[in-house]
């Protein structure tokens, strides 16, 4: 009895710590949160999407930031997505079976999860410090780098889940790889694969160090791709930091549209990809 | 549209037969020119197979340059201060004297406070999904813990930069100094004045951070458990307890460390939570409440500032050291998390 | 036995397709074991055997669909209409144009009805949208689907239901117009009254193409087939016309298979 009664004990105990540790673990979570919409929300106003980034001590908006956020992530996902896609239908299809596609796979995962801020590195070696100066360019570059590993992964993932008697039955018509793949896995695939794209978007509209230092800032709006462009995410790092009451605040209101943009994103990919499931 | 004629139902109406064998022998002459038609297909699919080729590869390149050009950016260091760099607390832009270990330190330490709040947490936060949470909950919450794990890191700066800091400053960092200050070793942990910022507060909140990662990690890990095995273990009597512990746990070991190291690899590469709280100090202290630095808040902070080409190579070859850590713990990850993935498949 | 099956046995058949010698290996592991017979020209032959026989296996070398695969291979000769399709230089692609398959499971295209018809005449021929319409129509007709969805082309496969699918997968052969269409265990998914309708459609299309059919199913194969091939263990054991397989059995393995003492 004193065994079964020491057993219930720790049994106890055990669940007990569970759900302090839920408890503990959701309410920073909440915390967080909660802060930011109640921090985020006393500094929305038209004016932050019509005026640009001010001088210190003066109103302004994040109009730059906002279009700079959108133009450089536009770009980044417009290179970023067909170079994954591609890569990731060679690991699914082409080269399934390959040596390749074994070490792409591996490499590709750790690229999933380096640094950013060492993906920022690399692209001011190869861009901005051979032009000699830091541009949009370089940073949808730096963007670019880090949606195809989301994308690779995304695509090979969802094409294995097409089932291969799809693929057979094609092939059984006379139809080459190439309709097999662009025409009938592409499309069964299609829930998941935009779902992968909305994550690499995601994923790269709040990242802040790969353009640190590559895009830089830019207190103006400029549409300059090879001069420096200002985007949400940099101008939060520095307006945070600074001393200046405007400018936290500003920093606050854009953290809150990023984090509303991010949840918004991954919320229509869930969607999208349960909608799928459902339907089959 | 299409003709219909009512006559034409029956399964086995010989006239439908014979119809559609008129009309495929009259289309047969289309036929003849399928030499040229297979030609142009099998172009297009090698043409095809060789984009999805060549995309494979630049994936690879990526790679490959990313440590080409690093390497190649702090040849200047390396070849100014040898392996001393990775020894020296030195960190002097006038002196042109640079060394890593304060960065190197301060990136351990973070990553380490980090994983040892997160991963008990987290661990338990898996459990409390998998078996306690109210069914009704389970779903709701998992996907509130994965949506958090993809808000980006500079939201969990700025809140610890405003937020958690002063909090700290003001009640936990006073306490901790007075329970600690006269026992030996934690008096020196805990020494100093209450900055609010520093490196337990970057640890702090690379745990918050980290903690939705690890959780649903974790979380998908321990699904994998084969349910009749739960179901043995329930059956002679276990607790909720004692299945985790001699069933799930060691069922799932090697899969969970794997996450815990994909949890680690973040918190060592991450930069804007770290970079607002860190406090820029290059030195080493004993104390984790002094300020510190690491390696990716070196970089952010002062790579757009650096004058001088040693300078900026310095910076770069701490991005090659982070790098070379983070791709160690990151391979060994995939490499625990591929054996799981083998195992349940 | 149908009304073509007797006169062929006056007139002997012609023969489309002719195995000799046929191995085939996964990796390491042999399990065709020099299989040599004939596919008879509009004939249906059944391919019957205990699981891992190897009869899924043949119908694959066939088409060449294992070429999809790495580290699988056949060795020997598959000559047809006299030319070895085993051959590097065929065009695989073409080869598999002239020779149509039907998958055990229902495979519809994740696209509409009419779409997944005209996916396969795509392929090969650029037809005027009334010339596809017509194809599409006599597709759907020729696997006696067209009066169940002539209303609703434009809706995905995937709504139909199970036997409906198979005979759309069956359609979506026909429309490509090949020579041969191989059946692996086309009913095995399927209720009884959507297995009577695609053996009727089976019996039918005999008519105009050359039909090989696995099947686990003794009495199918006895329902529809002219000829009936018994494999065992990677080795043909027996080939004949399907009255004679079934009724005076040379070897005493197919006997004890067909009178089910193993299988």
């Amino acid at each position: 009895m004193s065994l079964y009664a020491s057993r219930r004990g720790a049994n106890a105990m055990a669940t007990t710590l569970c759900w302090v540790a839920a408890v503990f673990g959701l309410s920073w979570l909440l915390l967080i949160l909660g802060s930011l919409v109640y921090e985020g929300v006393r500094g929305l106003s038209p004016a932050v999407f019509t005026e640009m980034t001010p001088p210190p001590g003066s109103k302004g908006g994040l109009l730059n930031a906002i279009a700079g956020s959108l133009v450089m992530t536009s770009i980044g996902v417009a290179i970023g997505t067909p170079l994954g896609m591609l890569a990731g239908t060679y690991m699914a299809e082409y080269g399934r079976y390959s040596k390749l596609t074994m070490i792409v796979r591996f490499i590709n995962d750790i690229l999933l999860s380096a640094p950013s801020i060492v993906i920022g590195l690399f692209v001011y070696e190869i861009l901005v410090h051979p032009m000699g100066h830091f541009s949009a360019i370089s940073g949808a570059v730096a963007l670019a780098l880090l949606v195809v590993p989301v994308v690779v992964r995304t695509t090979e993932d969802m094409l294995l889940l097409v089932p291969g008697s799809m693929r057979e039955a094609a092939s059984a018509l006379g139809a080459p790889r190439a309709h097999v793949v662009g025409k009938v896995a592409y499309r069964a695939a299609k829930a998941g694969l935009i779902t992968g794209v909305l994550l690499a978007v995601a994923r790269v509209s709040g990242e802040t160090a790969p353009l640190l230092f590559t895009a830089l800032n830019n207190q103006f709006w400029s549409s300059d791709l090879t001069a420096p462009m200002a985007s949400l995410p940099v101008v939060i790092f520095q307006f945070a930091l600074s001393p200046y009451k405007d400018w936290q605040q500003l920093a606050w209101t854009g953290a809150l549209l990023i984090t509303v943009a991010v949840l918004a994103l991954s919320i229509a990919a869930r969607a999208l990809s349960a909608g799928r499931r459902n339907s089959k | 549209m299409l003709s219909i004629e009512p006559s034409r139902r029956e399964l086995n109406g010989a006239g439908d037969v014979s119809d559609v064998a008129l009309e495929q022998q009259a289309s047969r002459s289309d036929i003849m020119d399928r030499t040229r038609v297979l030609a142009r297909i099998a172009l297009v699919d090698r043409v095809f197979h060789q984009m999805t080729r060549a995309a494979a590869v630049v994936v690879l390149i990526i790679l490959g340059g990313v440590i080409v050009s690093l390497v190649h950016g702090s040849w200047p260091a390396m070849q100014a201060y040898g392996f001393g760099f990775l020894t020296s607390q030195a960190w002097n832009p006038v002196t042109e004297n640079f060394g890593a270990a304060a960065a190197i330190y301060g990136t351990l330490v973070t990553s380490i406070i980090a994983m040892a709040i997160a991963v008990p947490v987290g661990l338990g936060v898996a459990t409390f999904l998998t078996e306690l949470c109210p069914y009704a909950l389970r779903r709701p919450i998992g996907v509130a813990i994965e949506l958090l794990a993809g808000i980006p890191s500079i939201i969990y700066g700025i809140w610890g930069l405003f937020v958690l800091a002063p909090f700290l400053q003001s009640h936990v960092q006073p306490a901790l100094i007075s329970a600690f200050g006269d026992i030996p070793f934690f008096s020196s942990l805990f020494a100093g004045p209450p900055y609010g910022i520093g490196v337990l507060t970057a640890g702090f909140i690379l745990a918050i951070m980290v903690l939705p990662f690890i959780a649903s990690i974790s979380r998908d890990v321990f699904e994998t458990v084969p349910p009749v095995l739960k179901e043995a273990a329930w059956g002679i009597g276990a607790t909720t307890w004692e299945v985790m512990r001699y069933v799930v746990v060691p069922y799932t070991r090697v899969g969970v460390i794997g996450g815990m190291m994909l949890g680690l690899g973040r918190a060592l590469g991450e930069t804007m939570a770290v970079t607002f709280v860190i406090g820029n100090a290059h030195r080493i202290s004993s104390s984790l409440l002094a300020p510190g630095t690491t390696i990716s808040a070196t970089i952010a902070n002062e790579f757009t500032e650096a004058v001088g080409d040693l300078y900026t190579s310095a910076l770069i070859e701490l991005g090659l050291i982070l790098f070379v850590i983070t791709f160690f713990v990151l391979a060994l990850a995939r490499y625990m998390l591929m054996r799981i993935e083998q195992k349940s498949a | 036995m149908n009304a073509a099956a007797q006169i062929a046995q006056v007139k002997a058949p012609l023969t489309k397709v002719s195995m000799r010698n046929l191995d085939f290996f996964y990796g390491e592991t042999r399990s065709l074991k020099d299989v040599t017979m004939p596919l008879y020209a509009n004939k249906v032959t059944s391919f019957i055997g205990p699981s891992g026989c190897g009869k899924s296996t043949l119908l694959r070398v066939l088409n060449r669909m294992y070429d999809l695969y790495p580290g699988q291979r056949a060795e020997g000769e598959v000559l047809l209409d006299g030319e070895n399709i085993l051959d590097p230089a065929v065009d695989i692609n073409a080869l598999r144009s002239r020779i149509g398959m039907v998958f055990q499971k229902p495979t519809p295209f994740p696209m509409s009805i009419y779409e997944n018809i005209a996916f396969g005449i795509r392929l090969y021929e650029k037809l005027p949208r009334a010339d596809m319409d017509a194809r599409v129509e006599g597709a759907l007709r020729g696997a006696a689907l067209w009066d169940e969805v002539k209303d609703k082309l434009q809706t995905s496969g995937l709504g139909l239901s199970g036997g409906q699918q198979q005979r759309l997968c069956i359609a979506r052969s026909v429309a490509v117009q090949p020579e041969i269409i191989l059946f692996d265990e086309p009913c095995s998914a399927l209720d009884p009254i959507s297995t009577a309708k695609v053996e009727e459609l089976i019996d039918e299309l005999a008519s105009r193409y050359t039909i090989a059919i696995v099947t686990h199913n003794m009495q199918q194969a006895v329902r529809v087939s002219d000829y009936t091939a018994f494999m065992y263990l990677g080795e043909l054991v027996e080939f004949g016309e399907t009255d004679d397989v079934f009724n005076k059995p040379q070897a005493k393995r197919t006997l004890d298979y067909i009178t089910g003492r193993f299988g």
